[in-house]
């Protein structure tokens, strides 16, 4: 069991088809049971009203969002060192869920913002250095898509990968980093209260465990995701390479 | 390496319009922009540093394309890569020749342009010093986007889609330093940052520009 034997394309399809089933079904319970705790059953916050539970869409997606690219990241490293092919085309089928990702954490972002902080939009360093991550997805797919060679385009974009890690890298921490401007410093895990007591510095318990359930099920959705755009990507690929094949006879 | 730099300067300024479209772009943007905004001086003043580094980040962007394209084409490029010169020297020289007949018009230029907009005092040599800075980094950085688009037929539009998400920090400390500056404020800290970026990425991307121009000259 070693991610090498999966530059075997036909293994990888098999085993992500044992695979599919349950990580979208468990991807589905534990989205469920988070948003619908999260939205139905939790208390209203006395300043916030019912639009702080929109936390638990915003924090998984914005969570999710960086770690596609990380996920891009790795898979592009595999693919640079090893010719990894499958690995390139993991990375490729993660960068419009990743990209939709982001734009879910800006949408919620603006959606939450606007009755909070009576703006849509600010240029926040925090919101500045997401939005950067959203085109540099976008450059990335474009990228892809303009290249008519498969390796090619896989190294090219496998380098603007590594370079745009840097704004991937950035955007975790942003939240940390900054102290100016209008988005509020992490408050979901801290150094030393990750499931701990209630403080002021952390957000409640009762806000806390429906959204690490929905946090968990947005990393089994992407999963499921990255695997089924994967087998995608695959069958496509040699769906035309059968057709060139045609060409040639 | 120098004979390819001289070689670079004089090709772009004996092909005519390369070494003077870039400056008189940034004409273009520094004398319409008082038409769009109105001519009130005090809000020229206020948004002069902003507008001056648009403009000049505009200009770097519209000759990109320029820096590998014309030496692909006519397979000079090729024979760059099979000549005794490490890629990434060959990257960082087409970067400066680049910033040479791009860049450098555009800081000299930059604090008469200041003239047309209303530029508070101060200004001046804070614009002139952040565009210093900050241009050699928009060249180097181009240099891979174009390094990237090299082999693609319609590589122009999608360029900028890759350069443009890059330029924003540049952007960002550049225009804070010119801001500051003008305004009075102390520009030390946007300064530092422009340097940092500056340098790393003189430091870092040609790397990555030669990586990427091998994997599009294989």
């Amino acid at each position: 069991m070693s991610i090498w034997e999966y530059a075997n394309p036909v293994k990888f399809i098999r085993t992500a088809d044992v695979l599919l089933p349950w990580v979208t079904a468990a991807a589905a319970i534990c989205l469920a049971v988070g948003l619908i705790w999260g939205f139905f059953f939790t208390p209203e916050d006395f300043r916030q009203g019912s639009t702080v539970k929109i936390i638990y869409l915003h924090v998984p997606a914005a969570m999710m969002a960086i770690n596609a690219w990380m996920m891009m990241l790795i898979a592009s490293l595999i693919w640079i060192v090893r010719r990894h092919h499958v690995s390139a085309l993991a990375a490729r089928a993660a960068a419009p869920i990743g990209a939709v990702m982001t734009l879910i954490g800006l949408v919620t972002g603006a959606i939450w913002g606007q009755p909070m902080w009576g703006t849509w939009w600010a240029w926040d360093p925090r919101l500045t250095v997401f939005l950067i991550l959203f085109l540099f997805y976008l450059g990335y797919m474009a990228l892809w898509e303009a290249i008519e060679d498969d390796d090619t385009a896989a190294d090219l974009t496998s380098i603007l990968c590594l370079v745009g890690s840097v704004f991937a890298v950035l955007s975790r921490y942003a939240v940390q980093f900054w102290n100016q401007g209008l988005h509020q410093g992490s408050s979901v895990l801290r150094a030393g209260a990750v499931t701990g007591a209630d403080t002021t510095e952390k957000v409640s318990n009762v806000y806390f465990i429906p959204l690490a359930v929905s946090g968990v099920g947005f990393v089994l959705l992407f999963v499921a995701l990255v695997l089924l755009r994967t087998q995608t990507e695959i069958r496509a690929r040699r769906a035309r390479a059968l057709l060139a094949r045609e060409r040639m006879a | 390496m120098i004979a390819l730099l001289t070689r670079d300067l004089r090709l772009a300024v004996r092909a005519g319009g390369g070494f003077g479209l870039g400056l008189a772009f940034f004409l273009i943007v520094t004398v319409l922009v008082p038409f769009a905004v109105g001519p009130q001086t005090d809000l020229l003043t206020q948004i002069a540093p902003g507008v001056l580094w648009i403009g000049a980040l505009l200009a770097c962007l519209l000759s990109l394309d320029r820096i590998f394209a014309l030496d692909w084409e006519d397979g000079s490029l090729d024979l760059l890569a099979t000549a005794p010169l490490p890629m990434e020297g060959i990257v960082t020289v087409k970067a400066l020749a680049h910033w040479i007949t791009t860049g450098l018009p555009l800081v000299l230029a930059a604090p008469l342009l200041g003239v047309l907009l209303n530029l508070a005092g101060p200004g001046y040599l804070w614009l002139f010093v952040s565009l210093a800075l900050g241009t050699p980094a928009l060249s180097v950085i181009g240099t891979f986007g174009a390094a990237l688009t090299v082999g693609l037929k319609r590589g122009g539009l999608l360029m900028s889609l890759l350069v443009l998400p890059l330029y924003v920090p540049t952007l960002i400390f550049g225009a804070e330093v010119a801001r500051r500056g003008a305004e009075g404020l102390a520009v030390q800290t946007p300064l530092l940052m422009l340097a940092g970026i500056s340098f790393g990425v003189a430091a870092l991307l040609p790397f990555a520009s030669a990586a990427v121009l091998r994997i599009n000259l294989r």
